[in-house]
């Protein structure tokens, strides 16, 4: 995540935070598979009962037991310390692709909605051009015309992202021009710029936090798919999309578990990006709550 | 009247909007064939190029030429059709393509179709029955939809259907090898076979269609489903659903004739964004059931480092897209009730 904090009203934030989430324990489940993910990427390396890519050709193919929770790969190697560890590198794809994306919208969305004129005339046919191209598809070409690294692959889900965010904060900064307490703050002798950062785009904050939960789902979808497809990760690189990808090869002659352990907990992943989106929603403007 | 009606001027402001967009693709993808890193001449000529044909591919790409130049070139190239060679294949990728373009609009449509089918009725029962189980049921769809990486979805589909019931035909393309692929008319299996009256190739065609395309159409299932719902929930609250009820004409005619028409517009605008997803899962869903379509040939260019074919496939992705955008928003225009409604 980015270190923005969250995004509570000043006063009883903490209060309502505790409120919200006893109201709804769906938010609550949220936080907590949130917090089990970043413990898998941040501990899982140090905590997997087996080397990622330590290979042992007399164990191949075993169904899931005991020994081995989700079973092993058609080399030997144990799929679910390939699965907690690849939470890691798929988490920091995108968490690096949303934080890319958010820093670069929210610059241009913020400058183009406050000064206006050509600046915003420029940016929105910019914009306009990205979104005419279906998204995964112009990502695809971004990786394959920058070169098939990791990367590349944050920076060509940065760049489907950026849209979205510069959108958000231009319309969200637009509103806020003329408002009197921005030209407040410019009568008492701040800089135009001054009083972009520190005065209007603080507002944007809270919608954004939601743009970027739901985002992050999003991301890691992305990341998979391009990788599933051999863009980005090399195997043997433990990665969730990859070894969907080699499972894929041997779920036909019933070796189920090489794909579906991997690909269980991508969705697991981006369902809680998901829950975790509409629970801040929930937070941030309870007018929106369905 | 001397002056067009309004619906009409409508139509042609839209396609008027569309131009500038068109550009904007071309150039962006003008820059990323001119954007590999080093130069470019040689990653077209391809890895088995010597000195002199990659100095041939700078000649005939242009690749001498100063920048703009080589955009009017390019521009030229495209307008005749020419999007270079392909070097896995030998043919020109324009051919390659057209080729395999229908395999992939029959499965896209399809899946479109198949989750139109499903995700308006359910959003429509769960605005109408808000708090029953259709409802319960749809909010479980939408969030399990949105979360379903499409490339596993298909892989289950396949384990569940092919492997563990057997039902399903196994997963290597369009038709299987025992029937005879049907004359080429229109290159949609399902169309061509009906016209020939051969229903056997159908029926195979249709069999090898179906889990692929539901794949697909899980996927595209949510987001209309949520858009549906939320659009009918606001049609229904507002004031001249009320002032139909009032007036006393049936439910059904209130729900059909103006809520549903009313609900419907914000649904169509969604279909655009819906395509982007369908168009980008379509090339992972291809890639699962080795189904022929400009996905797949993508994503084996790609292996191959075949940079023609793969610019070949997001511009013409792109331009697909901007067509679909286009026919969706002229089909906006068709059925709101608000255009011309002054003349009248």
């Amino acid at each position: 995540m980015t270190d923005a904090p969250l995004p509570t009203p000043r006063n009883s934030g903490w209060a309502h935070l505790v409120y919200v989430l006893r109201d709804n324990p769906v938010t609550l489940l949220a936080f907590t598979l949130f917090a089990f993910l970043i413990f898998c990427a941040v501990l899982g390396p140090s905590v997997v009962p087996y080397d990622p890519l330590q290979t042992n050709a007399a164990k191949s193919l075993q169904p899931p037991s005991w020994e081995h929770w989700f079973g092993t790969d058609q080399i030997g190697r144990d799929v679910f310390s390939r699965v907690i560890v690849a939470t890691r590198l798929d988490l920091s794809i995108s968490v690096a692709a949303v934080a890319l994306s958010f820093v670069v919208g929210s610059v241009l969305g913020a400058i183009a909605g406050y000064w206006g004129g050509w600046l915003d005339a420029v940016l929105n046919r910019c914009l306009d051009t990205i979104m005419a191209f279906p998204l995964f598809v112009l990502a695809m070409g971004i990786v394959a015309a920058l070169g098939n690294t990791i990367e590349n692959i944050i920076y060509a889900t940065a760049i489907i992202n950026m849209p979205f965010y510069a959108r958000l904060v231009r319309a969200e900064v637009n509103i806020r021009r003329d408002a009197g307490f921005a030209r407040a703050a410019k009568l008492s002798g701040n800089s135009d710029l001054r009083v972009l950062a520190c005065h209007i785009f603080p507002n944007a904050l809270p919608p954004m936090m939601v743009q970027v939960s739901l985002n992050l789902g999003w991301a890691i979808l992305n990341a998979a798919g391009l990788s599933f497809i051999g863009l980005g990760v090399r195997p043997p690189t433990p990665e969730w999309g990859i070894m969907v990808a080699e499972g894929a090869n041997f779920i036909v002659s019933g070796e189920w578990w090489l794909a579906v352990f991997p690909g269980l907990w991508l969705m697991l992943a981006v369902f809680t990006f998901n829950l975790l989106g509409d629970g801040l929603r929930d937070i941030v403007d309870p007018r929106k709550r369905s | 009247m001397p002056a067009p009606s309004p619906r009409l001027r409508a139509v042609l402001l839209r396609c008027a909007q569309a131009i500038p967009v068109v550009i904007g693709v071309v150039v962006i993808s003008f820059l990323l064939t001119r954007a590999l890193p080093g130069d470019p001449a040689v990653y077209f000529a391809g890895i088995m190029a010597d000195d002199a044909s990659i100095e041939e591919t700078r000649v005939a790409m242009g690749l001498d030429k100063p920048l703009p130049q080589q955009f009017a070139i390019y521009v030229g190239d495209l307008l005749r059709g020419d999007l270079g060679m392909s070097l896995t294949s030998g043919r020109p990728v324009a051919t390659d393509l057209a080729n395999r373009l229908p395999a992939s609009l029959e499965l896209t449509l399809t899946a479109l179709l198949l989750a139109c089918a499903i995700a308006i009725p359910m959003g429509v029962m769960a605005a109408t029955r808000s708090g029953t189980w259709v409802d319960h049921l749809c909010r479980v769809v939408v969030t399990a939809g949105v979360s379903l990486p499409t490339f596993f979805t298909g892989i289950l589909l396949i384990f569940v259907f092919y492997y563990l019931l057997g039902i399903a035909p196994a997963p290597l393309g369009r038709l299987d090898f025992i029937y005879i692929e049907p004359d080429h008319v229109t290159g949609f299996y399902l169309i061509d076979a009906a016209l020939m009256g051969d229903w056997e190739t159908w029926r195979g065609a249709a069999k090898q269609l179906i889990l692929p395309a539901g794949t697909l159409a899980l996927f595209t299932l949510a987001p209309v489903a949520r858009m549906t719902r939320a659009a009918m929930l606001t049609a229904l609250s507002s004031d001249f659903i009320r002032t139909a009820r009032a007036a006393g004409l049936s439910g059904r005619k209130v729900l059909y004739a103006y809520a549903f028409r009313n609900a419907l517009l914000p649904v169509v605008t969604t279909l655009g964004m819906v395509f982007s997803f369908a168009l980008g899962a379509n090339v992972l869903v291809e890639k699962v059931f080795a189904w022929p379509g400009i996905g797949s040939y993508a994503v084996e260019a790609l292996v191959v480092s075949d940079y023609a074919a793969v610019q070949g496939f997001v511009l013409a992705m792109a331009l697909l897209f901007v067509l679909l955008n286009l026919v969706i928003d002229l089909l906006y225009t068709a059925i709101d009730p608000r255009i011309g409604f002054d003349a009248r």
